[in-house]
């Protein structure tokens, strides 16, 4: 028997049954779309400002623009350094199908040598296949014309163009201006610990030396922004705000362009510097270092072969202005006079005899004085004109290192001047103190006796050198020398304030006059440098030296033919000028040279001549300085020259 | 007779041509978002809107084509479906095209075929076929039956791989069985079973490409750039619409192409960065309005057969919406499954169409049995 529940359907109970089903089928549903919406909610309402957010992340790109770098201009608005466009060739290697094949068939159009090549390739590895790499740094306009013509033919290269940094007077000024190149990671972690990243987010080139590394910060500029549409590939789609740069400040210089070139003239490759201050201002009107180089060189990545030509023997790289320490000899004569005069261990009328020798009580040791028959009877005002030795020795014995140093330091020797140059030295001013630590040497007589005619342990650079003598000349007033003029400004120049230091106070201020009037003996009496200025249109002062670089043998005697080139003595000149309401202070040093008052005065002179060229003044006859007579300064030729 | 005659009589034209008023509005205006929203996604290409709206009609026509067969009809023919289906996905093994990795496809010369798409067919009505030759609620006995017609086609298609419609199938078959009263106990049973099944599918049966999905999908920051990529940028597109929306074409992470397939299976993240939140409420209102409708009909069908049909095809339809949508906004991994009438082009529009075909047969169905 069939069973009947197969054949009798119960329809009613079926749908009942089957109408619930459904009903939970719905639920489930209307559950599924409430899953739905509530992560929809989720992320549409409750996370609405963080997914905004990332997608504006994801679209908007800030590209950073690089702001022209200020410019900087000589005292008289000659340009120094300016922006002029380069143009580089880049390749991006996405585009191109063969790399070698390519730079091959460049490299018949253009001037491209195996070193771009190699440095192409060391680029590429680290860059990305869609980002240029720069094959050529450097088109000339003729190349870029020629490329230009053919540049469908090369897909996937490209000229680029940027400004660079160009110096018109390009080695005259490099010890000064310094130069640009390219931002390297030295730099790049120095600008990130400074928290300046972000502003050179764009910049190319930083300043590396010199006025363009002193100033940076003011010739930088601020970082521009262009904020930019992407799509998913990082192609621009169009730029939604853009905030231009502020462009660099332009600067002013005190650099005299003029007296600048008269000095690279003068110099002609020579080794040595000059520096030349007003010395009412501070402001450095000229600061030559030679030999020099051309700065525009390092701008577009120096080639290994140029650099190495740069590592010579003369140092070029060295700012021998700034940072050349020498034994300053006989051109702080004036200065340690004006400390034996304040600490009354010699008076105007003190006199020695020179006869040529100087020897101390006990010590076996004799000090020559440079001429071997002596100056005869010698008081300070002569000292310093014929520049005494023995005078000198004897004086310094009388004040002692200690006072020496006192005094000396006041005139910023052994300190930093506080010039605007990254590139200075700061000399020794010896003290028995400083000498235990460099040299870890006790202290003798001898070595204060020497000091006294600037030698032994003592050196200084020819900006401290020359800041002393602006000091002395502004009796006591000490100003920091400065290059920078001041910003210019809607085509004016804002001149920033004077630097100073705390002056120098004396006893008695009529010590600055006997110790000026003895400079000016120097060159207008029968004093070492009279020839060097002899017919010169306005009166000067100065005081020459010359600085022994190895110690003559007791019994021997100076012959410059048989010492070598490199061991010959420094020639040295302080001078200033006009005596009564000075202008310009100028200190020269001509490295193994000679005599000061022969090598390195006539280079003063011209300094001078030039900076005055065109000036008048009221006819000067020679100063008699208390009541001296001219029968006692009787001088033989040697002594002149000195 | 009365009965019958006064429900001839009030049977409308579009009645008599086989059409549901109601749902065919519900697909129109689905159809028409989407049409919108490919506009925007497809970069505003008018071709693309051109071959959308061909397919469109396609599917259209086969819908009404299908809904003049009445559900009797699909009732025999439910077990010849189905072998033949099953012949093709073996076949699918034996013969088949492979295309990006996957053996999907016969390839009949003039035109390639998908086997699969049969299946989602005729599972559901193999399976209302035979639940209902018996009383219901169905026996434990048949219930494994049913399981069994379930499971051959889709470990089958889960071989090829696609795992998707796989799952998909599965869920049709099983609706059935649901529907049909499949009681409690072995849904429970079932439940457990599935979660034991899981790691014996995760070491078998997953391909790597499909293990990494998985893995992706349950920490998409780990990859930000790779596999992860697809469901940040997803969310960012939808969770960057916020509640008004960026408005039509103004959907950043669409145009600037930042979305992954944005026209095809990643469209509801267009519509939800263009439209907002307040856009896919409604969106989902009227998925939720055909879905209604759908159970509405199987619930007034005629007979057994009609009902569990038109059951499962509805909550099928609606698990596609689930899982697309579920997928796009990262409850879901990425399982390549288009948003229905909404996503650009796919096979699965024909199927689907036809499916309301059926639904649509069955509502317009002749009232031949009275109901006691």
């Amino acid at each position: 028997m069939p069973s009947p529940r197969i054949l009798i359907k119960d329809h009613s109970a079926e749908a009942n049954l089957f109408a619930r089903r459904t009903f939970i089928g719905l639920l489930v549903v209307f559950v599924m779309i409430g899953m739905v919406l509530t992560n929809l909610y989720y992320l549409q309402i409750s996370r609405f400002e963080d997914y905004q957010t990332r997608a504006n992340g994801n679209r908007i790109k800030v590209l950073p623009v690089a702001p022209n770098r200020g410019l900087i201009y000589d005292r008289n608005g000659i340009l120094l350094a300016e922006n002029r466009p380069v143009f580089s060739l880049q390749v991006i290697p996405e585009d191109i199908e063969d790399l070698e094949l390519t730079i091959k068939a460049l490299s018949s159009l253009l001037d491209i040598d195996e070193e771009d090549v190699s440095d192409f390739y060391k680029d590429l590895k680290g860059t990305r296949r869609f980002k240029p790499v720069n094959l050529v740094n450097r088109l000339t306009s003729k190349e870029v014309a020629l490329f230009s013509a053919k540049q469908h033919k090369y897909p996937g290269v490209s000229i680029e163009a940027r400004l660079a940094r160009y110096y018109p007077y390009g080695s005259a000024l490099t010890h000064v201006l310094g130069y640009v190149a390219k931002i390297n990671k030295k730099d790049l972690q120095k600008l990130s610990e400074a928290g300046f990243e972000a502003n050179y987010a764009a910049t190319y080139d930083i300043g590396k030396r010199g006025i363009e590394k002193y100033h940076e910060e003011k010739l930088h500029g601020k970082v521009g922004f262009q904020e930019v549409e992407v799509n998913n590939q990082g192609r621009i789609i169009r730029i939604l705000d853009f905030n231009p740069p502020a462009p660099g400040q332009d600067i002013v210089l005190n650099i005299d362009m003029k007296l600048q070139l008269e000095a690279e003239k003068a110099f002609d490759g020579k080794k040595g510097s000059v520096v030349a201050i007003d010395p009412r201002d501070g402001g450095v009107l000229a600061l030559y270092s030679s030999p020099s180089y051309d700065p525009n060189l390092f701008v577009h990545g120096i080639s290994s072969k140029n650099y190495k030509k740069l590592l010579t023997t003369d140092r070029p790289l060295f700012n021998r202005a700034t940072q050349g320490q020498y034994p300053p000899a006989s051109t702080i004569k004036p200065l340690l006079a004006l400390a034996g005069l304040e600490e009354k261990v010699i008076t105007l009328e003190s006199e020695i005899n020179d006869y040529g020798k100087y020897k101390l009580k006990n010590v076996e040791r004799v000090w020559r004085d440079h001429n071997p028959w002596g100056h005869g009877k010698v008081n300070v005002t002569k000292a310093i004109e014929v520049s005494c030795d023995i005078f000198f020795y004897d004086m310094a014995y009388k004040l002692g290192i200690d006072r020496i140093s006192e005094n000396m330091n006041e005139f910023g020797f052994g300190e930093y001047t506080g010039i605007d140059l990254h590139e200075e030295a700061d000399g020794i001013m010896p003290s028995r103190g400083i000498v235990k630590a460099l040299f870890n040497r006790p202290w003798y007589i001898g070595d204060t006796i020497n000091i006294g005619i600037g030698q032994s342990y003592w050196t200084a650079t020819p900006i401290q050198l020359t800041q002393a003598i602006t000091t002395l000349v502004n009796k006591g007033r000490r100003i920091i020398p400065q290059i920078i003029r001041g910003n210019m400004q809607n085509d004016a120049v804002v001149v920033q304030d004077i630097k100073e230091r705390r002056p120098i106070a004396i006893k008695d201020e009529h010590n600055w006059d006997i110790v000026l009037d003895a400079m000016y003996g120097t060159v207008n009496r029968k004093g070492s440098a009279r020839k060097a200025f002899r017919g010169a249109h306005y009166i000067s002062a100065g005081k020459t030296g010359t600085a022994q670089l190895v110690t003559i043998g007791q019994d021997e005697k100076y012959d410059a033919e048989k010492l070598s080139k490199k061991n010959r003595d420094n020639a040295m000149y302080v001078g200033y000028a006009p005596f009564d309401k000075p202008q310009i202070a100028v200190t020269v040093v001509l490295e193994n040279a000679g005599h000061g008052g022969a090598e390195a005065a006539p280079i003063a002179r011209k300094m001078m001549d030039n900076y005055f060229k065109g000036q008048t003044f009221p006819k000067h006859t020679v100063i008699e300085y208390l009541g001296q007579e001219q029968e006692e300064l009787e001088l033989t030729q040697a002594e002149v020259q000195l | 007779m009365m009965r019958t005659k006064l429900a001839a009589n009030s049977r409308t034209f579009l009645q008599r041509i086989h059409c549901d008023s109601t749902l065919l509005i519900g697909l129109l205006v689905l159809m028409a978002v989407g049409l919108v929203t490919i506009y925007s996604a497809g970069g505003q290409d008018i071709g693309l809107i051109q071959r959308q709206l061909t397919r469109l009609g396609l599917a259209l026509g086969v819908m009404f084509v299908v809904a003049q067969i009445p559900p009797m009809a699909y009732q025999k023919l439910s077990v010849y479906f189905y072998v033949i289906g099953i012949a093709m996905l073996i076949a699918v093994l034996v013969i088949g095209v492979s295309s990006k990795g996957a053996q999907r496809w016969i390839d009949l010369g003039a035109f390639r075929f998908q086997p699969s798409e049969i299946m989602k067919l005729a599972v559901p009505m193999m399976v209302a076929w035979y639940i209902t030759r018996f009383n219901l609620p169905p026996k434990t006995w048949h219930i494994l039956v049913g399981f069994a017609l379930v499971a051959v086609p889709t470990l089958l298609i889960a071989r090829q791989p696609d795992l998707g419609t796989s799952l998909l199938i599965a869920c049709s078959g099983v609706f059935g069985l649901f529907l049909a009263g499949m009681s409690w106990r072995f849904i429970s049973f079932v439940a457990i079973a599935i979660s034991a099944f899981t790691p014996i599918m995760w070491t078998f049966l997953m391909q790597d490409y499909q293990k990494q999905r998985v893995l992706t999908f349950l920490n998409p920051e780990s990859d930000p750039l790779g596999a992860g990529y697809h469901i940040i940028q997803s969310q960012i597109a939808i969770g960057s619409g916020g509640a008004q929306g960026k408005g039509w074409l103004q959907g950043t992470q669409s145009q600037l192409e930042f979305l992954p397939e944005p026209h095809t299976d990643f469209i509801f993240a267009v519509f939800s960065e263009e439209f907002g939140f307040w856009g896919v409420v409604g969106l989902l209102s009227i998925y939720a309005f055909i879905v209604i409708r759908g159970m509405l009909i199987a619930v007034k069908a005629q007979d057994a057969f009609s009902k569990i049909l038109a059951g499962s095809i509805t909550l099928t339809f609606f698990v596609y919406v689930f899982v697309n949508m579920g997928m796009v906004s990262g409850i879901l991994p990425v399982v390549g499954v288009p948003l229905p009438l909404v996503s650009y082009g796919g096979t699965s529009m024909v199927t689907l169409l036809a499916g309301f075909g059926i639904l649509m047969a069955i509502s317009t169905q002749k009232r031949i049995m009275s109901r006691e």
